[in-house]
């Protein structure tokens, strides 16, 4: 073995609203199996994310096999679109199985795919789905603001090359993601006031 | 072998790789410094030595000796470095090779390491128990676990000294993302002090043997900036999911089947929070203790930071 060895990457935590923003790709070395990144607009790279949120419906929109999307929204209202068919067995299960509504956790690939008509879809292939429990999607929402501000704090540093390329390729301000993250503390909190003691 | 032979095989040793010189060659010019001009040896070694770093091209740093950083064990995470280490002999075990003189686990404060003295070396035995300074030992890497080499150019000196030797225990944290593959109900092979786990029946070292059945979880928690491979232990397995060894067995049986405890495991704990803490083991860490982390507590302080920004 090597000190070399291919490193796990990291699970983005990402807000919908930003992630469906993310419609540019790129690879860092022209091996064929090199990852692909998603360049989130808050100047970071992502091969992985981990999002939590509430699965509202479930659809097999295959024709010949299975073929499973799933809409993932979180508490702005914005929703992740998973898509799980026959080489992700155990995510095209969880779908067919999980009735919404219900909180799932999705570990899963960044895909973005390009529509007839030019635009570019952003979606999740996923590597598992689980029922969680609303803590732990509560837990996600305030660990997703964290990492956005650690990435809006960095993103004027010279050196964050992410968010360099972020303004070569990108016409968006990042910081229209700080209230992106107000509003899904605020609706977090007006839910935590609501729910019964 | 007089003094300066040893000497000139050392530096035919260091610069090997590098120059065509023969131990004779080095002798020679050792000799003429240290009897013709009464350099002390240390002296002319160093002269010797630039000498040959000017023919190869070298700089002091591309070879053992000299500059070294003394480091601590829990500084050591690349293969190929040359280090100075203070450190306790926290255990000998028995060398599994003729080519290894002595093998066994360094300690200090901030941990634990595996050394291995060679047998050609020729170096003095180290005892166990006993704290000792060690220049120019080289770091190595197998599968993610550290280990340091001693070799020929290796200094030993006991210290009169104690060292209190830490365990590396760390606490990770963050959303259990995966849970890789031998995880659940595994068959460990029989043979004595072998325990590798068996692939289809068969250990990759002694072949199909009767397995005996163990309990593990392998998973990987991620917090979003870095992950961590945790690995629990039967016991621990057992304190996280409810489930013990007779029960995976039972389970295991009723569906004639293993990977269901695997997947009975992975309903339960993927995609939810962990705190877990425990003593590491190259990248892993070993869990001891580990905890469902819950509502989260820092909402209002983030969204103070968010606020202002």
């Amino acid at each position: 073995m090597s000190a070399n060895a291919p490193t796990r990457e990291v699970a983005r935590r990402v807000f919908a609203a930003e992630f469906n923003d993310a419609t540019y790709t790129f690879k860092e070395s022209d091996d064929d199996r090199a990852p692909v990144y998603l360049l989130l607009p808050t100047g970071e790279r992502a091969n992985r994310v981990f999002v939590v949120g509430t699965l509202t419906e479930t659809e097999d929109v295959g024709e010949d096999s299975e073929y499973w999307q799933g809409r993932i929204v979180d508490p702005n209202g914005d929703t992740f679109y998973v898509y799980a068919g026959q080489y992700q067995p155990d995510a095209a299960a969880a779908l067919r199985d999980l009735e919404p509504p219900a909180y799932v956790a999705v570990v899963g690939k960044p895909r973005t795919y390009e529509t007839d008509d030019g635009e570019i879809n952003v979606s999740i292939r996923p590597e598992s789905i689980s029922a969680v429990t609303a803590a732990v999607r509560n837990r996600w929402v305030v660990e997703t603001a964290e990492r956005t501000l650690d990435r809006l704090a960095a993103f004027d540093d010279e050196a964050n090359e992410y968010a360099r390329m972020v303004e070569d390729e990108y016409d968006l301000d990042p910081h229209q993601y700080r209230d992106t993250v107000v509003a899904a503390l605020e609706s977090l909190e007006a839910e935590t006031e609501e729910a019964p003691v | 072998m007089s003094d300066v032979r040893t000497h000139a095989a050392e530096i035919h040793e260091q610069f090997s790789d590098h120059i065509d010189a023969s131990v004779d060659d080095i002798a020679e010019r050792l000799r003429v410094l240290v009897d013709e001009y009464k350099v002390p040896m240390e002296e002319a070694r160093r002269s010797v030595e630039s000498h040959y770093l000017d023919e190869a091209g070298l700089s002091r740093d591309d070879l053992g000796g000299g500059g070294n950083d003394t480091v601590q064990v829990e500084d050591i995470d690349t293969p190929e470095r040359w280090v100075d280490l203070t450190a306790k002999v926290v255990e000998l075990w028995e060398p599994r090779s003729d080519a290894v003189g002595q093998v066994g686990l360094l300690g200090d404060p901030t941990g634990t390491i595996k050394f291995t003295a060679w047998a050609k070396s020729d170096l003095p035995a180290l005892e166990e128990g006993a704290v000792y300074r060690l220049g120019n030992v080289v770091t190595d890497e197998y599968q993610g676990r550290y280990s340091v080499k001693l070799n020929r150019t290796t200094t030993i000196e006991q210290l009169e000294e104690d060292l209190e030797v830490g365990d590396n225990t760390d606490t990770v944290e963050g959303a259990l993302v995966d849970i890789q593959s031998g995880s659940g109900l595994i068959k460990r092979c029989p043979e004595e002090g072998c325990t590798r786990v068996l692939q289809n029946g068969r250990c990759s070292e002694h072949g199909d043997v009767d397995g005996e059945f163990d309990l593990r979880i392998k998973a990987v928690l991620d917090d979003g900036t870095a992950v961590h491979e945790v690995i629990f232990d039967e016991a621990a397995t057992t304190e996280l999911t409810g489930i013990t060894l007779e029960d995976a067995k039972q389970q295991a049986m009723d569906a004639l089947d293993t990977e269901i405890v695997a997947e009975d495991i992975r309903a339960q704990i993927l995609g939810r929070y962990y705190r877990v803490t425990g003593p590491t083991l190259g990248r892993y860490v070993l869990v001891d203790e580990a905890e469902e982390l819950g509502e989260p507590t820092d909402a209002e302080s983030t969204l103070i930071r968010a606020r202002s920004m």
